[in-house]
């Protein structure tokens, strides 16, 4: 967790400047960082975000000069209209979509923390007969893919009576959330000093309050990240969405825009982007709000 | 004297015999268990049994609405003959090998990049990972919009500096398409690697670089010999993590081309989907998804002995 805002270093993201690479770079002559940095980090930049500035000005281009590439500059509007933002809002079931995706990464996210929580403080501190190769095995669970579950899942969630509702999501999301946040909440409760615990037993704390008053409360980097995290996973989740939900009002913001957009009409294009960003701006808002924990929550799992 | 009559007071109940029910509250084994049942549900309901169902129904004629009977390898069997198949397995190897490639070199690079001292430093970064931020599926529709067939942006740009005559058909065409789908993913996957990778460089002791330095290594030279070296076992286990998640994509070529044209950027996991769910077959379905098992299980393999080699570098302590 070498990155974990907990832990008092400065992250990635951090102002403070103690770099590593820093120490070196007035070796330097300004030319050369020129060609070897400015120019092709820039390139880099445009190419990363040019689909979004893409998609955020088709959104605000009136439909003639959305496909007229010849008589606008297509580059630039100098009329922008919010025609296609309010048709998405207004002519579309999308608020009900947005209602949907939120509802349901909310519902997964919470269950899946709480379940995280508990596996993993059992894991890290009350190291139970066998608790290393349960960790093992929910590493491994992290590496199988939606994609080869959805199947047999969509037979299950048809078994249990669920197919076509929220509960549907709600419940298998986890499977992909809870693998995650248990190895990334391990890696927090590691770093809690243990003489914390061990004084709280002695003044008769029960294991369920030392974990609710003691290390809990001092995770709570930890808890943001993996919520965080797991918010934003679910709502990019596609597969499980696609197959176990068929009714046009409980769909999620992803599947919707993929179905009911797509319909072959020619100016459908500044709807789409309009929908695609409206439903990218929460999760960037989210992200740029706690950036040092989303990147803390990536890298960790990865490291751990 | 006071004790005694303190233990007078208090001693009037009598001392209860530890029960089996005090047991399961204090031991650490069955604590441990009960603090496992929500994960252990979750995991083993939606995780481990779908897992197995799904073996099993490769084994089966199952279809939508109808149970299906044990047919033992006829579904492999079919699918051994069948170009489709092939022709996805060909593809999925194609877009994970040149995508995870082209992901590491130019991830590596702009981590690299970004692990120098510049102004906007943190901006810069936290701009970076936007691709990964953005659902697949909304940037995926980005590109659609990007590689349209009439109202490209790029064929537009590249006409007017006169670099080709015509349009280009970026979705329509076998190896287009392909290039196309390929070059989504790399995008979207890139400021993943160059973050995490980032991050490891950040561990890597600036005093390392001023000895290298003071012994007379050229900038190649430290990368070769100082970064390159320090950074293999994260550089694994991020690269095991690419690996697998492009081998299993599935919205990328959803969006894009639904696996057409022809067929020709289905990977396993978009074939699977339009047999077993639009098709209706589940068992040949769940059989191409089995398919895919024995790959994950490589990359499984190589992540583990990253990992391993990592502790080892450490002197053995679990990081």
């Amino acid at each position: 967790m070498a990155d974990a805002p907990a832990a008092g270093k400065p992250g990635l993201f951090g102002r403070r400047s103690t770099d590593p690479s820093d120490s070196m770079s007035y070796l330097e002559s300004v030319p050369r960082r020129l060609v070897t940095l400015y120019l092709p980090l820039s390139i880099i930049l445009l190419v990363l975000l040019f689909p979004f500035y893409w998609m955020a000005l088709t959104s605000i281009k009136p439909d003639e000069q959305l496909l007229d590439l010849e008589k606008f500059n297509p580059f630039w509007t100098p009329t922008p209209t919010l025609k296609h933002i309010a048709k998405l809002l207004f002519e579309t079931n999308y608020l009900n979509w947005l209602w949907n995706t939120m509802f349901v990464a909310i519902a997964a996210t919470i269950l899946s923390i709480i379940a995280s929580v508990l596996a993993a403080y059992a894991m890290v501190r009350l190291r139970y007969k066998g608790a290393q190769w349960v960790g093992g095995a929910i590493f491994l669970a992290y590496l199988i893919p939606p994609s080869i579950l959805f199947i047999p899942l969509s037979t299950v969630v048809f078994q249990y009576g669920l197919f076509d509702t929220p509960f549907a999501l709600i419940l298998t999301y986890p499977t992909i959330l809870i693998p995650f946040s248990t190895w990334l909440l391990m890696g927090y409760f590691k770093t809690i000093p243990y003489e914390l615990e061990e004084c709280a037993l002695i003044d008769g704390a029960s294991r369920w309050q030392i974990m609710t008053k003691i290390v809990l409360p001092l995770s709570i980097p930890g808890l943001i990240s993996a919520f965080i995290f797991c918010f934003t996973l679910c709502w990019n989740e596609f597969i499980y969405a696609l197959t176990f939900i068929s009714s046009t009002h409980n769909k999620t913001v992803p599947v919707a825009i993929v179905n009911e957009f797509t319909d072959g009409d020619i100016y459908r294009w500044g709807s789409l982007m309009a929908g695609a960003l409206v439903g990218s701006l929460p999760l960037v808002a989210l992200y740029a709000f706690f950036v040092e924990h989303y990147v803390s929550a990536m890298t960790g799992a990865v490291k751990e | 004297m006071t004790d005694v009559a303190a233990d007078r007071r208090l001693g009037k109940r009598p001392a209860r015999d530890i029960t089996a029910w005090d047991r399961l509250k204090v031991n650490r084994n069955w604590l441990g268990a009960w603090y496992m049942v929500p994960a252990a549900a979750f995991l083993l309901l939606f995780l481990a049994y779908p897992l197995l169902l799904g073996v099993w129904l490769s084994f089966t004629d199952t279809r939508i609405g109808q149970a299906g009977e044990f047919v033992g390898l006829e579904n492999y069997e079919w699918l051994w003959e069948d170009s489709v198949f092939w022709m996805s397995v060909f593809n999925t190897l194609l877009y994970t090998g040149v995508a995870s490639i082209i992901k590491f070199a130019v991830g590596l690079y702009l981590a690299l990049l970004l692990n120098r001292h510049m102004p906007f430093k943190a901006i810069i970064r936290a701009v970076v990972l936007i691709p990964f931020i953005v659902p697949t599926v909304l940037s995926a529709i980005a590109f659609w919009w990007l590689y349209d067939s009439q109202f490209s942006i790029i064929s537009w740009t590249l006409r007017q500096l006169g670099l080709i005559a015509a349009n280009i058909n970026f979705l329509g065409d076998v190896w287009n398409a392909r290039w196309s789908t390929i070059f989504a993913n790399i995008w979207r996957g890139v400021p993943f690697v160059a973050i995490t990778l980032l991050a490891g460089l950040q561990t890597i002791s600036p005093s390392l670089y001023e000895a290298a330095t003071i012994d007379g290594a050229r900038s190649w030279q430290m990368f070769r010999h100082v970064t390159f070296p320090l950074l293999t076992p994260i550089i694994a286990v991020v690269m095991t993590f690419s690996v697998l998640f492009t081998f299993t994509d599935f919205q990328l070529i959803w969006v894009l081309t639904r696996g057409g044209p022809v067929n020709a950027t289905h990977l396993m996991a978009t074939l699977s989907y339009q047999r077993a769910i639009l098709g209706g077959y589940l068992g040949e379905g769940a059989a191409i998804a089995t398919a895919m098992i024995p790959f994950l299980l490589a990359a499984i393999m190589i992540s583990w002995f990253g990992l391993q080699r990592r502790k080892w570098q450490q002197g053995g302590s679990d990081g």
